[in-house]
């Protein structure tokens, strides 16, 4: 293998992919065949309706990094793969988190949900269902804050991203 | 049809099944020549090897289920040796599919990662326009094999055929031209070297690009050596000549890989059998590494030039470059490096010494003799393979036919098939073992059927030799499974198939043998009966640097 930078970093890879059926496991089936790690997806139409965004992030030396880009172009349906490490971008995740709302935490739970600017989407009598937008260091900021009270479940999307416009 | 022939396809490997009766109707209807193999595997192989030896895309038609399973290996061996075909593949009816219908298989899925692309049509419409694609994709760029897969409804329904126009792929756009900025960098790390050797691959065949490859070796005047798959792009019978690198490599050709201090590489991409350990590889040389596929670029080994383009352009830009230098005082202070290749060449040649049983490098040397060089020889897998490629001398591309990537026993038989088809005038051989020969002898009805007077050459020693040979040297000599005691009477199966057998124990027979073989113009099965425990040498243990070679 080629020894260089080998240090290990965490690259987002924004994909434009034809939207048909099969391209997905394409990409994935890439990964898995050649040994490359997918530690999150996000797929979505974009604003044109033939092409769809998959949002990916995978860990790897810039080496492996390249390889990879290389065998995603090199699919016949993958238009663009863009990575976001090279450029200025703004990323988002999402979760929604459940958790034990025992009344003397319950004050708590709603000035930290103030705080990060989550929204409390479900009220139940036992737990609380709150929602959160943020980059990933938000969300887990907000999610350890959360831990002491008992989170009873966590769904928490993959990392979506966008370059910035510095034109 | 229309769109195939369109294409101009006039020859298709197949084997009908009940899913693709429509499509054998229509072909029927046609002037397409359809040869019926006797295993689907079949097909797929000597699609290959036709594509292989002709230089266009070969085409193969399987029913669904099982007809497609069975075009897997050859599918998966195409894609690992970047040959064009196109394969078709019946389905069961789009509304049953996802039902596990009667021989439904989710082909598409079971080959995304050993095509270059693949298709579920969906409509009649899409059709002209998938079948255009599909040739497309298999024949440019880096090329290999594409899958059609096509539902049973959609094969009957009948619409007018409307012809598809040009490929469109906003996606797919093979960089041809090389970075015209990174050229004249070689041309200085070519004039600053005071040994550099040439390394060159398959890719300069695909490309159709050895001419131009001559013509830089002969400027440049540095030393040649190819892969397996690379065989024949560069003239054997030429000084600069080293052999083949990697585990069965020449001393010589390993020797000027771990000396040299500029390696050239040209449409190869690094495999483990050339380079052995990767960290020892030609470590005293800057890597200039030309191939269309920029996954190849650094995948295996650092370079210090990438050069993403086709072969046959970039050499042609580099000649002109190179043109316009003198380079008369550099060939001239090449000799120290030649004379220092020339004594590994004295010391260590190739070879080997016949007693009293048959050495199957003696067969393999007097073929390449009695054919004058200029057969086109296939192989199965194994030591014959290797003895092919080491024994038999190749002066011209597509000559040279073998599954190298995969490694597919049973390969030879029906790629000898496609390549007998694709040139009805030459002498077509298949260097075999005699394990691999069983795993498509079944196709020896195939060439008595269409009359194509392939000669099949075994090389008999009774075992699975290759394995053997690993066994001996890294086993303790633990022969486990390996010995094929059981093997049918191949002269008599060549009979029992309507072929013509014969059969050399001694010596002395081995040259009438062949010639007879030769003379006939008719399949025949020559079955050499070879020193049983030969060897193949030099040979680099897996793993171990490539100068690390085990000599007889
Ligand atoms: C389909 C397949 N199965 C198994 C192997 C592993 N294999 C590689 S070489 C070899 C022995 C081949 O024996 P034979 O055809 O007699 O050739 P020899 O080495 O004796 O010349 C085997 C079993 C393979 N390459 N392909
Ligand atoms: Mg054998």
């Amino acid at each position: 293998m080629v020894n260089e930078n080998n240090e290990i970093k965490k690259h987002i890879l924004s994909i434009l992919v034809d939207n048909q059926p099969g391209v997905l496991s394409r990409i994935a089936g890439l990964f898995s065949g050649r040994g490359f790690n997918i530690e999150s997806l996000c797929v979505a139409e974009t604003a044109d309706p033939l092409v769809s965004r998959v949002t990916l992030v995978t860990m790897g030396s810039d080496f492996i990094v390249e390889q990879i880009k290389k065998q995603l172009n090199k699919l016949i349906n993958v238009i663009k793969v863009i990575d976001f490490s090279d450029a200025d971008f703004v990323q988002r995740e999402m979760v929604m988190v459940k958790v034990r709302a025992k009344p003397e935490h319950r004050a708590e739970i709603l000035r930290t949900a103030d705080i990060f600017r989550s929204k409390v989407v479900d009220v139940g009598a036992r737990c609380y269902i709150l929602e959160l937008t943020g980059d990933e260091g938000k969300v887990d900021a907000f999610l350890n804050l959360l831990k002491p009270m008992g989170i009873k479940e966590i769904a928490r999307t993959g990392a979506i991203a966008l370059a910035r416009d510095n034109k | 049809m229309k769109a195939l022939q369109s294409e101009g396809v006039d020859t298709i490997f197949g084997y009908p099944g009940g899913a693709v009766l429509d499509i054998y109707d229509e072909l029927a209807k046609t002037d397409i020549r359809h040869i019926l193999v006797r295993h689907e595997q079949g097909a797929v192989h000597a699609a290959d090897g036709y594509a292989r030896a002709s230089g266009r895309v070969g085409v193969c038609l399987v029913t669904s289920g099982p007809g497609a399973t069975n075009t897997v290996t050859g599918i998966a061996s195409a894609y690992m040796d970047s040959v064009p075909i196109v394969v078709l593949t019946g389905q069961v009816n789009s509304n049953l599919i996802g039902n596990d219908a009667f021989q439904e298989v989710d082909i598409v899925g079971i080959t995304r990662p050993c095509t270059k692309h693949n298709y579920l049509v969906q409509s009649l419409k899409d059709l002209p326009r998938i079948i255009k694609e599909a040739f497309h994709i298999a024949s440019s760029g880096r090329p290999g094999p594409v899958l059609i897969d096509l539902p049973k409804d959609i094969m009957q329904a009948t619409g007018s055929y409307r012809a598809a126009k040009g490929v469109e792929l906003k996606s797919y756009h093979p960089t041809y031209e090389p970075n015209m900025k990174q050229l004249p960098k070689v041309v200085d790390l070519i004039k600053a070297s005071k040994k550099p050797a040439v390394f060159a691959g398959g890719g300069v065949i695909l490309s159709k690009a050895s001419k131009e490859l001559t013509e830089f070796v002969k400027k440049i005047r540095a030393p040649i050596t190819t892969s397996l798959m690379g065989l024949g792009a560069f003239p054997a019978s030429d000084p600069l000549w080293l052999g083949m690198i990697g585990m069965h490599g020449t001393y010589r050709a390993n020797m000027t890989s771990a000396e040299c201090d500029l390696l050239v590489a040209i449409g190869v991409r690094f495999d483990d059998r050339v380079t052995g350990k990767i960290d020892t590889f030609a470590p005293n040389a800057r890597i200039v590494h030309i191939d269309i596929d920029p996954t190849s670029i650094r995948k295996n080994i650092r370079v210090s030039i990438p050069i993403v383009g086709d072969c046959k352009i970039t050499l042609q830009k580099l000649n002109a470059l190179l043109g316009k230098e003198k380079l008369g005082s550099l060939r001239k202070g090449r000799k120290p490096w030649l004379d220092q290749i020339e004594k590994w060449k004295a010391t260590r040649p190739l070879a080997y010494t016949q007693k009293e049983t048959i050495k199957p490098q003696f067969v393999v040397e007097k073929l390449y003799e009695l054919t004058h060089g200029e057969a086109i020889i296939t192989t199965e897998v194994g030591q014959n393979q290797m003895w092919a490629a080491q024994y038999y001398h190749f002066d011209r591309p597509n000559a040279f036919i073998t599954s190298g990537g995969l490694g597919v026993m049973g390969f030879g038989l029906p790629a000898a098939i496609g390549a007998q088809i694709a040139h009805p005038d030459k002498i077509v051989a298949d260097i075999a073992g005699d394990g691999s020969i069983q795993m498509n002898i079944q196709e020896m009805a195939t060439a008595v059927q269409y009359k194509l007077p392939i000669k099949i050459v075994i090389l008999n020693n009774s075992y699975l030799g290759m394995v053997r040979q690993w066994q001996e040297l890294f086993y303790d000599r633990c022969y486990s499974c390996t010995e094929m005691d059981h093997a049918p009477d191949f002269v008599k199966l060549a009979e029992a198939y309507g072929a013509v057998g014969l059969r050399a124990s001694k010596v002395e027979e081995v040259i009438p043998v062949l010639k007879n073989g030769l003379s006939i113009q008719r399949p025949v099965i020559m079955d050499f009966v070879v020193e049983r425990e030969e060897g193949v040498y030099p040979m680099v243990p897996a793993g171990a640097s490539i100068t690390e070679m085990l000599l007889v």
